[in-house]
């Protein structure tokens, strides 16, 4: 069941959630039958930043009822060693060697101002391996310390400062941890995305078990427990996101006109046409593929 | 830890049926066999090397369905290959590892692996010491069978340390091991370092093998880095996928930044480490 999304042709509606699949890494546990069997009919990349990023000290990780929330904090090589390192093995991998079909490449960007995303935005427009630009807002403002993507004026101001940048189609990962996320879809299409997707990790957190003290644990004003996770809070992913996520994309539908890529606990095809049927045109697999790598591939499948 | 090797696994989980489930003091040893033609790898080899691990899931009751947890896989070094089967071992600490337990012949069991890099054989000239602690013993038994097999003329000496008497009944599944136990009820009453020491002052032209709780391993990553003896950890940490993807599994490496357990490890030259975290520990 072939799909158009923002002019690209892809082969199915399943794509990965930005973070949940590393390409490089999963070529070289799997090696080429990674490759004959993808799982996604598009490749998203993990959020690159202008700079490195270490990401957050350990623990990172804490497993929910039917759920995960991660505290992973973005790390990556930054805009310079993601083109000059990751690109072009991405590239290659999700290329049209052997007889199998290119894959879109899909890069996802992080800045903390308009300025920031201006120079990650513009650095991926020049370059012909990737297809389409992903925006991850969840990002605080250095000044306000509200994410961008919380904030429709303030959305809508940093997508009108790239848009002019770039042909490319923009895709606006919005963040659920907001009072009206059909807002804030609004004011994406407004500034001119070409689509959103949804939902992002829900803000969460864990504390360390009583009688275990997580190293990396941080307090918080007045906490008399560890935090278990290292960064503090985190974001809630899995199955126990999946109400919330049909919901969200349902009330994202009605507003915009833009195509949506919903994902949130998607296990199963039947999860997967939930969204659809609410009016998504793609549905990204994140924690599912943790689960089984193949998640994808077997997703896909089931909704042919 | 080298970025190119081969292909390790075949993508996508195989389905292995329960072939049994042992007794052995506090733990269990979990044997599993392939099943033909089922489950996304079941055409790739399955030829785990002393290190390496598997996620495993139980295919009933594993998220998706009633229960809540456990959700996510679980991650168990190969303790052995024996007549077609693979042993895991088992402690029950927490829902994962409580579901794996209640396994029994005939049930399914969902493996993603050989994952992750094992073991390298010991330099020229040096004898092996398998240092393990707790249910961290299981991939010194695979590498204990594969040193004997491929390398004959290694001089193997194992120790081992245990919280009390029922632990200490893990040893088992190793031969020839000296046993360290917390409280004296089996072997030397203290840590299994101190007997670690007494090797290396004895004869230090070693390579240690080790794998255990946090604290033993950076006890023996402290105690090489001081008698410049090379280290190689097992380590163990939370990991929600194996391969790579979710980047929770990490340690701090020497000099900055992280490794990934799964992929730059789990098995680790103890020189790339500046410490071995408390909280490495996995998710049960």
């Amino acid at each position: 069941m072939s799909v158009e999304f923002c002019g690209l042709q892809l082969a199915h509606p399943i794509i990965n959630g930005s973070g949940t699949f590393d390409a490089i890494a999963a070529r070289r546990v799997f090696g080429e039958p990674l490759l004959a069997d993808f799982p996604f009919a598009a490749y998203v990349s993990k959020t690159i930043t202008l700079e490195p990023r270490a990401g957050n000290p350990p623990p990172r990780l804490w497993e929910t009822p039917a759920g995960l929330i991660n505290s992973i904090g973005l790390p990556n090589k930054g805009l310079d060693g993601y083109m000059r390192e990751d690109l072009p093995q991405l590239a290659e991998l999700t290329g049209g060697a052997s007889g199998r079909s290119a894959i879109p490449l899909v890069t996802n960007v992080m800045g903390a101002t308009a300025e920031e995303l201006s120079r990650l935005v513009a650095a991926c427009d020049a370059r012909a391996e990737i297809a389409a630009i992903e925006l991850n807002v969840s990002c605080p403002n250095v000044k306000t310390g509200l994410d961008i993507g919380a904030d429709p004026g303030q959305l809508q101001e940093v997508l009108r400062s790239v848009r002019a940048l770039t042909g490319k189609p923009l895709i606006v990962k919005l963040t659920p941890n907001t009072a009206d996320v059909s807002a804030c879809a609004l004011a994406a299409e407004q500034g001119g995305a070409d689509a959103v997707s949804l939902i992002n990790t829900l803000r969460a957190t864990a504390l360390a078990p009583l009688g275990r003290s997580a190293a990396g644990g941080a307090h918080g004003t007045g906490a008399q427990r560890d935090r278990w996770l290292g960064g503090g809070t985190g974001g809630l992913s899995g199955p126990a996101i999946r109400a919330v996520a049909l919901a969200q994309v349902a009330a994202v539908s009605a507003r915009v006109s833009i195509p949506i890529v919903g994902m949130g606990g998607v296990q199963s095809a039947t999860h997967a046409q939930e969204l659809l049927d609410v009016g998504a045109t793609l549905v990204a697999v994140g924690t599912e593929s943790f689960r089984d790598p193949a998640a994808g591939a077997r997703i896909a499948r089931g909704l042919a | 830890m080298s970025e190119e090797h081969a292909a390790s696994a075949p993508f996508g989980r195989r389905l292995l049926t329960v072939t049994g489930m042992d007794e052995l003091g506090a733990y269990r040893v979990l044997r599993a066999s392939h099943v033909a033609g089922t489950g996304a790898g079941a055409a790739g080899g399955w030829a785990p090397v002393p290190g390496q691990f598997a996620m495993l899931a139980a295919v009933e009751r594993w998220g998706g369905g009633d229960g809540e947890r456990p959700y996510l896989p679980r991650a168990f070094s190969v303790a052995r290959l024996s007549d077609g089967e693979s042993h895991f071992l088992l402690e029950d600490v927490g829902p994962g590892t409580r579901r794996l337990c209640e396994l029994r012949a005939g049930d399914g069991l969902w493996a993603l692996g050989p994952l992750g890099h094992g073991f390298e054989p010991p330099g020229a000239g040096r004898r092996a010491l398998l240092v393990g602690g707790g249910v961290g013993i299981a991939p010194l038994a695979i590498l204990q069978d594969t040193l004997a097999s491929d390398s004959p003329t290694v001089e193997v000496s194992v120790l081992l340390g245990f919280r009390d008497r029922e632990r200490a009944a893990g040893a088992a599944l190793l031969d020839g091991a000296s046993v360290a136990t917390d409280d004296g009820s089996v072997g030397y009453h203290g840590l299994v370092t101190d007997m670690l020491a007494a090797e290396l002052e004895r004869d230090p032209h070693a390579t240690v093998y080790a794998c255990g709780p946090a604290g033993m391993l950076e006890g023996i990553r402290a105690l090489c880095a001081h008698s410049h003896i090379p280290a190689q950890l097992a380590l163990e940490a939370g990991m929600a996928c194996g391969f790579g993807a979710c980047f929770g599994c990490v340690v701090a490496r020497r000099g900055g930044g992280y490794l990934r357990v799964c992929v730059d490890g789990p098995v680790i030259d103890a020189a790339e480490l500046e410490r071995v975290d408390q909280h490495a520990g996995s998710a049960a």
